[in-house]
């Protein structure tokens, strides 16, 4: 399955399993989105419950809230990073809040999912990477995965979640990696990364897109004779300290990456916990090998800011030799 | 008046041509000279042109992705004749005509559309603001502007674009609430083309029409039809009146539709039926205006020459936009703040350390 067919797959069995489910969004239901990531879902569960919204993210999020709070469970679709903007007010000032607000007597569990990140020669507000934003808010999770099986399992689990999440599809590899996924319910756990490769001179933590590209430049410090251990995090927030501690300590030495702008990032929060946590196992300033602090040029000057294996190598060759 | 005979809550539409080029509203046809109705023509043909073109230098692989204007060139080329030389253009992103009457180069949409913010910096278009692509977010810029102009005791107004997607965002209802209570000059365009991407009107609001939201923010509006030229210009030039002689804001629904896909991206036949843009085919603006200028017996233009002149000209601004210098380092860095903050600065250096590290830009 390609990430496309397995979020599909994911919503196809929630949406089989829970009368409450309902998806919706700016061409989700006809058309199945513009990934077509819901296709055929609303041929299968009908427009009543898979169906296109009016073009306006902040009553898509809003409307998700209410039907939340009511006892429906909302898969609600931005159609980009850059468009969930719109839809940022009822975020950060109600969703994120509501169990806060009513001490507990109110709820929000739903999930909004969109694609994020660059690399796909797209016009402006298609190609961000906002976790950052999210991540801030308390009261929400953020899950970005990085393969098809994690991608299906994550997005169970935060259908299932109790709480609101943010729900972040790395679009650059909707169809570039294609992996056998179990058609069967299956849920990964929000809140736990993974360890993809054991190694003792330097843990990279990187989520979504980026896995891939430190696994290719993994290719060359395995030739250089470094030993990586990389984290796919999996979930942003709530970030799991523990696994990136007990990596940190074994090998002294952090790198991050991630697309977004470096700044005030989840790369921050990691050298935060390296600092925090790790201070006295530390051989090398931990690094970002993130965006620069602009705003992601166009197709033409994304080859500047876009992350490379080579990049990562040189980066991660430069904190090992430290 | 137009604004009080066509009252969008009796979802009237201003029409002038019917689909054979017959004039059917004689008394509303506008002052105009033969002379402008050719070159109206003209501008369309060109637009239409410049616009297929666009579209297949995509699919040859040399542009990215591409939204075509094809059928809504009547809006656009009334629009652009009537729009003042220090008039502000706001756009959305589908008002080619309306841009290039304003300054705008072919190059600079072949530059943009090809992944280079340059491509934004019109060099001859002081007073049109870049292409806007948040939906309806572009709509309270326009009555900022508005403002501005009022406040200056400028004579200068500002024309805007929004689709019909677009009218369902917080910003469309805010912007007009604002642009009603300031009374500020300002000429609203819906471009009604029936579809936001996939999403068909009747999705995206229980209006009537979308001329009637004008109502509730106490401002004129219209609904025209947007494939008819001559219907078009009346509008602008009346819109133009009613707002350059301080009467506040108007709000024109141009009822069209969009023959081609929402852009190159996009695969209308999931969504629509082909019964559904023959139909449509048969109110294209410019066979319209074509079989109007026959009947006149002003036809006289050589069409086949004039396309082949045109894509002359277009292949030269997109050769100039292909040809154009790469995209420097510097680029991503120089137009982010007035004065450089010294942390991007040691970002830019430490990137071009890495640069020299690798060997160079590849």
């Amino acid at each position: 399955m390609t990430m496309v067919q397995a979020i599909n797959n994911a919503l196809d069995i929630k949406l089989a399993e829970d009368n409450s489910v309902v998806v919706y969004g700016e061409d989700v239901g006809v058309v199945g989105g513009v990934f077509r990531v819901t296709d055929g879902l609303q041929k299968k569960y009908g427009a009543e419950r898979v169906f296109d919204s009016p073009l306006a993210e902040s009553a898509i999020a809003g409307t998700a809230l209410g039907m939340a709070l009511s006892g429906l469970r909302p898969v609600v679709e931005m159609q980009f990073d850059g468009f969930s903007y719109p839809a940022f007010n009822q975020i950060v000032s109600n969703i994120s809040r509501m169990r806060n607000r009513s001490r507990g007597r109110f709820s929000a569990p739903l999930v909004i999912r969109f694609p994020y990140g660059g690399g796909i020669n797209a016009l402006e507000h298609h190609s961000d990477s906002p976790e950052a934003f999210y991540a801030h808010i308390p009261g929400l999770k953020v899950v970005a995965p990085s393969t098809p099986h994690d991608a299906k399992g994550l997005l169970i689990a935060a259908i299932e979640s109790k709480d609101p999440v943010i729900f972040m599809e790395p679009k650059r590899i909707y169809r570039a990696i294609k992996q056998e996924v179990s058609t069967d319910k299956f849920s990964i756990p929000i809140g736990k990364a993974k360890v993809l490769t054991q190694g003792t001179d330097v843990t990279v933590v990187a989520f979504g897109a980026m896995i891939r590209e430190c696994q290719r430049a993994m290719v060359k410090t395995k030739e250089a004779g470094i030993s990586v251990e990389l984290i796919d995090l999996r979930t942003i927030y709530p970030i799991d300290k523990e696994t990136i501690k007990q990596s940190i300590q074994k090998t002294g030495r952090l790198v991050v990456v991630a697309e977004a702008q470096r700044s005030f990032s989840v790369g921050s929060e990691l050298i935060a916990i390296a600092n925090e946590e790790a201070f006295l196992h530390l051989e090398a300033p931990p690094k970002r090998v993130m965006g620069f602090d602009t705003v992601i040029p166009l197709a033409q000057g994304e080859k500047y800011f876009m992350i490379t294996p080579e990049r990562i190598f040189y980066e991660i060759e430069r904190t090992v030799k430290f | 008046m137009i604004f009080e005979d066509f009252n969008p809550s009796e979802d009237k539409i201003l029409r002038i041509i019917d689909n054979d080029g017959r004039v059917i509203r004689p008394d509303l046809f506008p002052e105009i000279s033969d002379n402008t109705i050719i070159e109206a023509y003209k501008a369309m043909l060109y637009e239409r042109v410049a616009d297929g073109m666009a579209i297949s230098y995509q699919r040859q692989g040399r542009m990215f992705t591409y939204p075509s204007n094809k059928g809504q060139e009547a809006i656009h080329i009334a629009a652009g004749m009537l729009i003042r030389e220090n008039d502000w253009l706001v756009p959305a992103f589908r008002e080619l005509g309306v841009m290039l009457a304003k300054g705008v180069t072919m190059k600079d949409i072949f530059l943009f559309f090809n992944g280079n913010e340059q491509g934004s910096n019109f060099k001859n278009a002081p007073r049109v603001l870049p292409i806007n692509v948040p939906i309806a977010s572009q709509f309270p810029h326009a009555v900022g502007i508005g403002y501005s102009m009022k406040y200056r005791k400028e004579d200068d107004i500002v024309f805007t674009f929004i689709g019909d997607g677009g009218t369902s965002e917080g910003d469309f209802s805010e912007a007009l609430n604002f642009a009603g209570v300031w009374q500020v000059p300002v000429i609203f365009t819906i471009q009604n083309n029936q579809y936001a991407i996939s999403v068909p009107v009747h999705t995206q609001t229980n209006s009537v029409n979308l001329a009637v939201k004008s109502v509730a923010f106490g401002i004129p509006g219209i609904k025209a039809d947007g494939n008819d030229f001559f219907a078009m210009y009346l509008v602008y030039r009346k819109a133009l009146e009613h707002v350059t002689s301080g009467k506040g804001p108007v709000l024109i629904e141009a009822f069209t539709y969009r023959s081609e896909a929402h852009t190159t991206s996009d695969d209308p036949t999931k969504y629509r039926l082909k019964d559904e843009e023959t139909k449509w085919g048969l109110a294209d603006p410019m066979l319209r205006l074509k079989k109007y200028m026959e009947h006149k017996g002003i036809w006289k233009l050589n069409e086949d020459e004039l396309i082949k002149k045109y894509k002359e000209e277009v292949d030269k601004q997109f050769l100039e936009a292909e040809n154009f210098a790469p995209y420097p380092l510097s680029d991503v860095f120089d137009h982010l703040y007035a004065e450089m903050p010294d942390d991007l600065k040691r970002q830019k250096e430490e990137y071009e350390q890495f640069l020299e590290w690798k060997g160079g830009v590849k």
